[in-house]
């Protein structure tokens, strides 16, 4: 049987008075890749970051429910920089940090207490591997990142994620600011990532979803209105709004 | 018949408008012009200034000589001795002072203010610390007079007038300068850096000295030499506490006199060669004013890029 990774029953989440997430159920399964759909401004990221805490630094946050990663509560008695060590991030804008590409990738396992230099040297090889960046920089690892093109910088990003070994990977529409090569580079990396880790990934553009995902969730104003295997959504959705929205219809 | 009425009065309304247009014109050329004579105000100044120092206290450097001059140790104007050595390291090593003293404090400020204090004490620091800017600086030496002298004395031995107290009032001086411009350049860090490090599991603190700090690096820097800049450009909280022999210090209890105290001191009652070698002590305070502006220029160049 598929095993669950992150749990979360009746999520609601507010920004002050503003309710941005109601009554969210969802499971999302190891090894398997999660998509997130839905309209601008429906709570994809909101959702998204109560999985890895990163709401906590938004001020007048409340959350309500539970979240639980391989059993355990992610909202209580959990220290979060362990969680946000097991679950990791990539961003939508990509954001390597202003140094050189060796110290972005080291920068977590660092942060993590790696000093010695042969062992980093090993990680931020792999990392760059895994991300399908190495041959691209290998020869340039002291250069600073931001000399990077854009889907240079966010397979970066996502090496710089790898590279404390996470057990999830959030993905904040990873492509939406990259050209149609970059994103089939990325789609392709997450196909391979999927064997060793975790994938949720927020996506506006239904190919992608359909491309990539096991599992599709659609949201809408805070809702998650349909929640199944990614062929299902796709060729039969149960939901009026899911199927207009899949279609085109609005959105 | 009517309509003809109303074509006419159409064209005067739009002479009438033209007019006004003219008008507008007119006032905004003279607006413009405002603001060029007074932005060339500042150059004309700067310019003025430059000229009179350097004529009033270039030939003196060549007078005394160069290097008698610069490099001279005695300063006693009664028996022609104008070396302003002393001053020069007087100043020197009170800027060092200062910045050793201010610059970890305003930095380790800066950042408290601007990603640790909660909001309630934000509001009680923020304020102070443009109150401290505000206070004059005969208060700041005053208050050095009255506690740090005397607290050195005590302690360290000496007369208390000292590099050491130097060296405290200017690096409190100094603090608004470099705790305004470094929070200011901390707020400016991109906030998705903060989130790339904390969303890979770095703790607060680790995320503002491996990240924030190192990007907000040229402002920071741009702030300690504003703050430099401020404390070597210091005259008269550092006359009342520095002691002001015109001796070469050797320790820190060892009263100094700094350049702009040795000018503000001696001017009122110099005259002849003496008057001048104190313009030439400018024109030295002048140069390196100028180093240090072009050194800001050069960071804060960098920091726009
Ligand atoms: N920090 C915040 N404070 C207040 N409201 C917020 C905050 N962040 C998001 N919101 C609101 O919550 C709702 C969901 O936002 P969210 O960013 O999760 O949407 P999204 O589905 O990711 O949209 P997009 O596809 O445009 O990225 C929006 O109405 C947004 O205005
Ligand atoms: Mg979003």
């Amino acid at each position: 049987m598929n095993k669950t990774k992150l749990s979360v029953k009746n999520l609601n989440l507010f920004y002050g008075d503003f309710q941005a997430l109601k009554n969210i159920d969802l499971e999302v399964e190891s090894n398997k890749i999660t998509a997130l759909i839905g309209p601008s401004g429906c709570g994809k990221s909101t959702f998204l970051k109560t999985l890895n805490r990163m709401n906590d630094l938004v001020e007048n946050v409340k959350i309500e429910g539970k979240v639980t990663l391989d059993g355990e509560d992610v909202y209580n008695n959990i220290d979060v920089i362990k969680l946000r060590k097991r679950v990791g991030m990539v961003f939508q804008k990509p954001n390597p940090f202003p140094m050189s590409i060796y110290d972005n990738v080291a920068y977590g396992p660092r942060a993590h207490g790696i000093k010695r230099k042969s062992k980093l040297d090993e990680i931020v090889e792999t990392s760059l591997k895994q991300a399908a960046i190495w041959d691209e920089v290998k020869d340039r690892l002291n250069q600073n990142a931001l000399g990077l093109s854009g889907g240079q910088q966010q397979r970066l990003c996502i090496a710089r994620a790898l590279a404390v070994n996470p057990e999830v990977l959030l993905m904040d529409e990873p492509t939406s600011a990259l050209d149609p090569i970059a994103t089939q580079k990325i789609e392709e990396l997450t196909e391979e990532l999927k064997e060793k880790y975790t994938i949720v990934i927020v996506t506006h553009s239904m190919q992608q979803a359909g491309r990539i995902s096991d599992n599709t969730a659609f949201f809408l104003l805070g809702e998650v209105i349909e929640f199944s295997e990614t062929a299902k959504i796709f060729s039969n959705p149960e939901d009026k709004r899911t199927e207009d929205y899949i279609t085109g219809r609005f959105g | 018949m009517e309509s003809k009425e109303e074509i006419r009065q159409s064209v005067r309304n739009r002479e009438d408008s033209m007019e006004e247009n003219k008008l507008q014109n007119f006032i905004e050329k003279i607006i413009e012009n405002i603001f060029f004579i007074s932005a060339c105000m500042a150059i004309i100044s700067v310019a003025v200034i430059s000229v009179f120092i350097f004529y009033k206290g270039g030939p003196a450097i060549f007078q005394i000589g160069v290097k008698e001059f610069l490099t001279g140790t005695t300063w006693q104007p009664l028996g022609d001795y104008f070396g302003i050595l002393p001053m020069i390291i007087g100043s020197i090593y009170a800027t060092i002072g200062a910045i050793i003293i201010g610059v970890p404090i305003g930095i380790l400020t800066a950042v408290f203010i601007a990603e640790l204090a909660p909001e309630w004490i934000q509001n009680i620091v923020r304020p102070s610390v443009e109150l401290l800017a505000g206070i004059p600086s005969v208060v700041y030496g005053f208050f050095g007079l009255l506690v740090f002298v005397p607290f050195i004395a005590d302690t360290l031995g000496g007369a208390g007038n000292s590099l050491l107290a130097a060296s405290v009032i200017l690096g409190i001086m100094i603090l608004p300068t470099v705790i305004n411009i470094s929070v200011t350049s901390l707020n400016s860090v991109p906030k998705e850096y903060k989130e790339g490090s904390l969303a890979m599991g770095a703790s607060h603190i680790q995320t503002i000295f491996k990240v924030m700090i190192p990007a907000a690096k040229s402002g920071i820097l741009a702030a300690v030499i504003l703050g430099i800049g401020r404390a070597i450009g210091e005259t008269m909280a550092v006359i009342l506490v520095a002691g002001n022999t015109p001796l070469i210090p050797d320790s820190l209890t060892d009263p100094i006199r700094t350049m702009t105290a040795n000018i503000a001191l001696e001017m009122g009652y110099a005259y002849g060669l003496h008057q001048e070698a104190l313009f030439a002590t400018g024109v030295i305070l002048f140069i390196f004013i100028m180093i240090l502006n072009i050194m800001l220029n050069l960071f804060t160049n960098k920091a726009g890029e």
